[in-house]
């Protein structure tokens, strides 16, 4: 089992949450034909082999592509779903071995919730946004009545969601108010730790902004953590303690937001913050070539971006890269991540790989 | 042919919307989406169409196409394009045009390719109905324009249907259905929203490049106002169905005159380095049903307004250096 990469840069320096070796993998549907039985069942990789914490207090984003895992990751996390492998810690105890039915009865199961991406397919039509708001207080907390209202009304106050709207369906209310509902859900119940799935992506310029101020200070006011979810860079950028830079089920790169967002050190993040339109940003562009690799049983001796990559050498054919350390904080993987970042002086130790996967043969020089 | 090909006269540009007014009918009112829209568009240019969902983009495109939805009435305007009134030239000439000489893109090429049609047969249909191939030639041709749109293998991709197809690939096909008969105008609704940073990037790059070897006029519609600077040289900012800002693009960047554009700039993540440096645009797009909308249609939103925004009517303004502004009291 490979060693977390734990770097936390939360205020209180305390761990909230860690997740070691975190893997789910699907197995597909076609292989059940009769004439296929025999032998294994193709797997899809959506998760393979993830490590990373989440500080008391801190905001970590993870990015990275359509189909790249980070879905079924926030899930994983959320308890929505179940890892094929690996443990999920949280505030001490052990919650990744639980079966998210049993999970979804237990004490934990309010303190960690999770906004959705898109608010109106998200939110039941029939249900008021009262009712919305109220269905997990009833479930998790046993109000009814008086001590119901109150606590509803308190999350709609807290989010900036006018009581008045509260009688409306779904339908007739705009964007904004829609993902205020959806957060007022999430924290009516008081969690500790708020997994948002591309919560603003459906949103236009002006309301995306209002929305983030509000999750921004909702974690002060809250003491709240975040697993923000996200394909947009520029609002990771600003929101953002930490980033995990996710492609095909793995966590390429992590580190501190700033410091990722400034010095990129894996080739798929540099090519990611190159695609990020600005005027001028084509003569810089790094572009990825060709289709991404199958993530069905995927070979677990090449790099995963083998094939898109302009800097591969033999070496990321046939040696997976592990996460290894580039600077404090900051971890890539990437065989020749090391040659391309600003601390280029410092040869990179081989003692602080942070995930025991094969040792490199050698380290580009 | 007789006729001349359109835009030849560059002293005359390819596109012109006149005061363009569109109306929807529906049951709970009449939708006044667009107000006297108008701007022009030269050979070879690239220009945006920016604006919050509802701001009447799309419904510009779809006029300028002849594809509005059967709500819609034209009340006013003129659609020039190539020495023509649009939309004075009936169905029949209007079915020639389109695909031949106008193209669009769609937003989401999933649903706008037909699902239980061969990718390729798709492209060599069009290049049936407007290219003047033959049957015989027309799968060759379009297996040429996927090799240049860059689908890698494109025999055996010309054989594929849509849903074997990624996000990006699909984009692709789209883009070569709309060049497949070099039409002199495209128009880019959203071609990269729904797609990946790095293949909206790639995406993008080649319509550009294509573009560029053709020589068209390309009508870029995006909510990305970044996604327009890096691409166009000119922007129009459309507000509540008023075309409030047109200006080339580094001016509108360094000097904003209407106050939405302003806020807009403000409100834009790659610009600032934390978030408390953005700021939200009050309020939210009037609805377009009410009688009294002001005349000023951003007014109830800006921080500048006075009486005279509500109720004079919308003071539309051309300066020097080409720029468009539709304020009263501009920065």
């Amino acid at each position: 089992m490979p060693a977390p990469a734990v770097t936390i840069a939360g205020p209180t320096g305390e761990t909230l949450l860690a997740a070691t070796g975190l893997r789910k993998l699907y197995p597909l549907a076609h292989a059940a034909a009769p004439w296929r039985r025999r032998g294994q069942r193709p797997l899809l990789h959506a998760v393979d082999g993830v490590s990373f914490a989440i500080g008391r207090g801190e905001t970590v984003g993870l990015v990275g592509e359509s189909g790249c895992g980070k879905s079924t990751l926030a899930r994983l996390v959320a308890r929505l779903i179940d890892p094929t492998d690996g443990s999920i810690r949280f505030d001490g105890a052990e919650i990744g071995a639980v079966p998210a039915p049993r999970f979804g009865r237990s004490k934990q199961r309010a303190a960690i919730q999770m906004v959705f991406q898109d608010a109106t397919d998200s939110l039941n039509p029939r249900f008021t946004a009262f009712r919305a708001i109220a269905d997990p207080l009833i479930r998790l907390r046993n109000l009814s009545g008086s001590a119901l209202r109150a606590r509803v009304e308190e999350a709609a106050r807290l989010t900036g969601l006018p009581l008045e709207l509260l009688s409306r369906f779904p339908h007739q209310l705009s964007g904004g108010q829609k993902a205020r509902v959806g957060i007022a859900r999430a924290i009516a119940v008081e969690p500790r730790l708020l997994v948002l799935d591309e919560p603003t992506s459906a949103l236009d310029v002006s309301v995306q902004i209002v929305i983030l101020k509000l999750l921004q200070e909702l974690k002060q006011r809250l003491d709240l953590s975040y697993l923000f979810v996200s394909h947009d860079l520029g609002v990771v950028r600003l929101l953002c303690d930490r980033v995990l830079v996710m492609y095909l089920g793995r966590i390429v790169e992590s580190g501190p937001a700033a410091q990722v967002f400034a010095a990129p050190a894996h080739p798929y993040t540099q090519a990611l913050l190159s695609a990020i339109p600005r005027p001028g940003a084509r003569r810089s562009r790094i572009a990825l070539e060709g289709e991404p690799r199958s993530p069905i049983d995927p070979d677990p001796t090449i790099c995963r971006l083998y094939g898109r990559c302009a800097r591969a050498t033999d070496l990321c054919r046939s040696v997976a890269p592990p996460l290894r350390r580039v600077a404090a904080g900051h971890h890539a993987a990437c065989h020749h991540a090391a040659c391309h970042h600003a601390a280029c002086h410092h040869a990179v130790d081989a003692t602080e790989t942070t995930q025991a996967a094969p040792r490199p043969l050698a380290v580009g020089s | 042919m007789s006729q001349p090909a359109p835009g030849d006269d560059c002293r005359h540009p390819l596109l012109r919307v006149e005061d363009l007014r569109v109306d929807f009918h529906t049951r709970s009112g009449t939708v006044r989406a667009l107000d006297g829209i108008g701007f022009e568009l030269q050979r070879g240019e690239i220009m945006a169409l920016v604006g919050e969902s509802g701001s009447g983009k799309s419904v510009t495109a779809y006029a300028i196409m002849g594809i509005l939805d059967a709500a819609a009435r034209i009340t006013s305007g003129r659609i020039q394009f190539g020495g023509r009134d649009l939309l004075t030239v009936g169905e029949k000439a209007m079915r020639s045009i389109r695909g031949r000489e106008l193209a669009i893109i769609f937003q989401n090429p999933r649903t706008a390719l037909n699902p239980i049609r061969p990718v390729g047969r798709q492209i060599a249909d069009i290049l049936l109905q407007h290219g003047g191939v033959t049957a015989a030639q027309a799968p060759r041709r379009a297996v040429d324009m996927l090799a240049k749109v860059r689908i890698p293998d494109p025999e055996r991709r010309a054989a594929a249907y849509p849903f074997e197809l990624s996000g990006g690939m699909c984009q692709r096909v789209m883009i070569a259905m709309a060049l497949a008969c070099e039409p002199a105008l495209l128009i880019a609704d959203e071609p990269s929203t729904g797609l990946d940073i790095t293949t909206q990037a790639v995406i993008m790059d080649l319509v550009v490049e294509l573009v560029a070897s053709h020589n068209m006029a390309t009508l870029l519609i995006t909510h990305d106002l970044a996604l327009a600077a890096e691409y166009c040289s000119r922007i129009a900012v459309m507000h509540a169905g008023h075309l409030v800002e047109l200006a080339p693009t580094p001016l509108l960047f360094t000097m904003p005159r209407h106050p939405y554009t302003a806020k807009l700039i403000a409100a834009m993540p790659g610009e600032a380095g934390r978030l408390d440096m953005l700021a939200a645009i009050p309020g939210a797009l009037p609805d377009l049903r009410r009688p009294d909308l002001p005349a000023c249609r951003y007014a109830e939103r800006c921080e500048r307004a006075a009486a005279d925004c509500r109720e004079a009517p919308l003071l539309r303004l051309t300066s020097a250096d080409g720029r468009q502004i539709a304020c009263r009291h501009p920065l």
